[in-house]
């Protein structure tokens, strides 16, 4: 994510968009647009782990969990402010991060794409398990509703906030460390990038932005967090929209959460195949489409149309 | 260049059968089993859990030897092959109902597995292969995905029955009552499991799979079509998930799409605790997830049956903690 | 005699590195030819253009027919046995496997071939159940010259034989190797960086230069003219 001027040119328009949005908007494509702005935060945070130190994750709904319960017990129990409980989520979903991040650090590739995937599966079976402080199967609802027009605010400053933030850490020395460590982990070490301490780091920032995520998410359904919403689904849509982001270009993640947030709301209404059952049939259909044209994603293509333009 | 070695042990680790880490393992199963037989022989419930345990162990194996098989060949995680199983279930479930008799409807199903293992690589993989791990995951896991739709598109996601002919009957064996199903279940997955190893060890394919999993480049220099072997290897380990799907259903009082969730999670659990390149490792990592499952939500009440999962997740991760390469795998070398 | 095995400007490259500038050389049914060089001269990637591991251009002919559409495992079918680099045995498969896919393409009974390949290597015979790994380096080198005679090829490509092999050993292959040729016929291509011993077995041989060809001839030619090996044989 360099500055030049195309670049910020992109991004303001990007923001003037957003201003306006709501203006024009009903209120469910408000609801809609705030969906992607939730996704996009998230999208943003494995984005810095998978494209940029190459660990694959499909386990980050289990902080997205982690965030909306955190947001839903917090409000429910003792009334905090919703923004508080935003920034506990990102605190505590940190920590676990890079607690997960730690024992992540020993496996590669295929196996940590495993753990993560057996995290995703067995996340939702704890507030089962403990259904007197997490609710069970019927939830948790926090004290406080929001509108969809205070969600598509919060969600879309702390995706601006995200943005500016991921861009900030990755110019710097962090961004350097991850890039070489993506590119080859033995060249990485040779030239003195502590591997454990960025791995580790990686997934912890990356598990923040989950968590707020999942924060923005519980209260945009009511602020009703409950397992079914957190399953094994949530984590694999996290990943198809890093993947088809592909690496770090703004539109790319725009594209990638614009996919997962809207797709499968928008194939609802998709004629022959009916109602829900037809979000999952598009859905997958067109990841795997994307997959088969854009191996790197979106952003590969913006890539590729940029140097078009160039020539 | 004669060779002075007689003994059998030496003639044992010249096959490079034996060394130390393998003979550790096989002694902690020895144990293990003698452990399993002293308690069958003092407690009926022990017994009867054990028994049980080994029948869905020997469920999760075969998903798990699907899963080691496809990998082996491709270096492949394919996470869609608990639902490509569970398509294959709800396809028999339909073939039943459409009046064929259960074995016909059995048999016919691993034929339609086979062949859309066998597609699924050519049209989905195949272009996708070489590219990051990464888009070969996505891909996989959009195939989950679309899969689920599928089913529940056409059957919907209310509970149905496929009825199994095994019966609710035991045997009474010296005062335990042995499932008929149990039996049946550990028998037919015993009998497919030994047919792909024939398959594996004694036929031609079988041989060039192996080539081809093994060293592409050189099994390509001998004549073997790298491509076509990893398309018919996909093929068998869907068949494989097929009986895993078949053989579950007994255990799950209805069908639904979810069924073959939590199974994909124990058979990754059994591919690594047995290390993913081992299809023995696999079923015996299978067995032991099975039984230690079984026995664990038997005895111990706290570990209700909702934890188990996220047990089996504590295993992988202890595992892959401990010994990544699993009980019987090898240090990996990085062929060039 | 006619040419079994003809290239004619024949480029090949690994991605964007050319390494392969326009490669012609001729072999001679039933005769035994060698390609000779430097490190990187392109001599183990003509014999790959030849069995179609690497990306090529230029015209290939094999008994006639043109191979630039065909794949490694098609030259198999075709006859081509390429022994490569590294020996291509598959080091956890027993010997007995081993051999078996040398006959991969084959269809009917091996039986007869195997007992010829025994008889060059009664070895194998012995070891014919154990793991091909457990091979020492010399033994696997003769494993995989014994796999690619199972397969009966018209044309043997044989890449750097003598590579980490005792002299003695490497001695005793290119015996082989002659006898392979004279008995049974075979021919063969071989790429050496031992040009002394390669000459010796050879009918005819080439040398490579950053890759193109820069001499050639009879191997007695070759060997003759003393400026051209010390500069380019190096002895």
């Amino acid at each position: 994510m360099r500055t030049q001027i195309p670049a910020l040119a992109s991004l303001l328009v990007v923001a003037a968009v957003l201003c306006v949005l709501p203006f024009i908007l009903s209120d469910y494509n408000i609801y809609l647009a705030a969906q992607v702005g939730v996704f996009f935060v998230a999208v943003l945070g494995l984005n810095i782990l998978t494209g940029y130190t190459g660990q694959i994750s499909i386990g980050h709904g289990a902080f997205m969990a982690i965030g909306g319960y955190t947001t839903a017990v917090m409000s429910r129990d003792h009334h905090t402010n919703l923004v508080v409980t935003m920034l506990m989520a990102l605190a505590i979903c940190f920590v676990v991060g890079l607690i997960v991040g730690l024992p992540a650090l020993r496996f590669s590739g295929v196996y940590l794409a495993l753990v993560t995937f057996a995290l995703a599966v067995s996340i939702p079976f704890i507030p089962l398990q403990y259904s007197t402080f997490l609710g069970g199967v019927g939830g948790v609802t926090s004290s406080e509703e929001v509108s969809n027009l205070w969600i598509y605010v919060a969600a879309w400053t702390c995706s601006a906030l995200g943005f500016v933030l991921a861009w900030l850490l990755l110019r710097g020395r962090l961004g350097r460390a991850f890039r070489a460590i993506r590119d080859s982990e033995i060249a990485a070490v040779a030239s003195g990038v502590e591997l454990p301490v960025y791995k580790t780091l990686a997934f912890g920032i990356s598990a923040a932005y989950a968590g707020v995520a999942g924060s923005l998410f519980v209260l945009a359904t009511n602020g009703f967090a409950n397992p079914d919403e957190f399953g094994v689904f949530l984590s694999l849509e996290l990943l198809i929209g890093a993947a088809i982001a592909g690496l770090g270009s703004l539109w790319g993640i725009l594209a990638g959460a614009a996919f997962v947030g809207l797709l499968p709301q928008v194939s609802n209404s998709v004629p022959v195949i009916g109602h829900n059952q037809g979000r999952d049939v598009v859905f997958g259909a067109a990841v795997i489409l994307v997959m088969l044209v854009l191996p790197d994603g979106f952003a590969g293509l913006v890539a590729r149309l940029r140097r078009l333009a160039r020539a | 260049m004669a060779s002075a070695e007689s003994s059998a042990i030496a003639g044992l680790r010249r096959r490079g059968a034996l060394d130390a880490g393998t003979a550790t393992v096989w002694l902690v199963l020895l144990g293990a089993a003698i452990f399993l037989l002293i308690g069958c022989l003092r407690s009926t419930a022990f017994a009867g859990y054990t028994i049980q345990g080994l029948a869905l162990g020997s469920v999760y194996g075969s998903l798990a030897l699907a899963l080691v098989l496809v990998y082996r060949a491709t270096h492949v995680i394919n996470f869609a092959q608990g639902e490509l199983a569970m398509l294959t279930t709800y396809i028999a479930y339909q073939l039943m109902q459409w009046g064929l008799s259960y074995w016909v409807a059995f048999a016919a199903t691993l034929a339609i597995a086979f062949a859309l293992g066998t597609l699924l690589q050519v049209t989905l993989i195949r272009p996708v292969q070489h590219r990051s791990v990464i888009a070969v995951v996505i891909v996989t896991v959009g195939l989950f995905i679309l899969i689920d739709g599928i089913v529940n598109w056409i059957w919907g996601a209310d509970f149905k029955v496929l009825q199994s002919p095994f019966g609710f009957a035991s045997f009474d064996v010296g005062g335990v009552a042995i499932p008929h199903k149990d039996v049946w279940v550990i028998g037919v997955v015993l009998v497919s499991v030994l047919l792909v190893w024939g398959l594996f060890r004694f036929t031609k394919v079988g041989l060039g799979m192996r080539a081809a999993a093994l060293r592409p480049a050189a099994a390509a220099l001998v004549g073997v079509r790298v491509d076509s072997m990893l398309a018919i290897g996909w093929g068998l380990a869907a068949v494989l998930g097929a009986v895993a799907g078949l053989m579950a259903e007994p255990f799950q009082f209805s069908l639904s799409p979810t069924f073959m969730q939590p199974i994909l999670v124990y058979a990754f659990a059994a591919a690594v605790l047995g290390g993913l390149e081992s299809p023995a490792g696999a079923l015996v990592g299978g067995l032991a997830i099975g039984v230690t499952l079984t026995l664990i939500v038997g005895y111990v009440p706290q570990i209700g049956a909702e934890l188990q999962t996220p047990f089996a997740f504590a295993v992988l991760l202890l595992v892959l903690l401990v010994k990544p390469t699993g009980l019987f795998g090898r240090r990996e070398v990085r062929r060039v | 005699m006619t040419a079994l095995l003809e290239l004619e400007d024949v480029e090949a490259r690994y991605g964007p590195v050319h390494v392969l500038h326009g490669i012609s050389l001729a072999v001679a049914e039933g005769s035994v030819v060698t390609v000779l060089g430097p490190n990187g001269a392109g001599k183990t990637t003509t014999l790959r253009a030849v069995s179609g591991t690497v990306r090529r251009s230029g015209s290939i002919r094999f008994a006639g027919r043109s191979l630039q559409r065909v794949g490694p495992d098609g030259a198999a079918r075709l006859g081509i046995a390429h022994v490569p680099e590294g020996r291509g045995t598959f080091s956890e498969l027993t010997v007995s496997e081993n051999l078996r896919l040398g006959a991969y393409t084959r269809r009917g009974s091996i039986q007869p071939e195997l007992e010829r390949v025994f008889s060059y290597f009664p070895f194998l015979s012995e070891r014919r159940r154990q793991q091909a790994g457990t091979l020492s380096g010399g033994e696997q080198q003769m494993l995989a010259l014994a796999r690619a005679f199972v397969l009966r090829p018209r044309l043997l490509l044989l890449d750097e034989p003598s590579l980490g092999l005792a002299p003695v050993l490497v001695a005793e292959l290119f015996r082989i190797v002659r006898e392979l040729n004279e008995k049974e016929g075979l021919t063969v291509l071989v790429v050496e960086q031992n040009a002394h011993l390669a000459l010796q077995a050879a009918d005819a041989g080439y040398v490579l230069e950053a890759g193109r060809v820069v001499l050639s001839g009879s191997s007695a030619e070759l060997r003759a003219d003393d400026s051209i090996r010390r500069s380019y044989l190096g002895y």
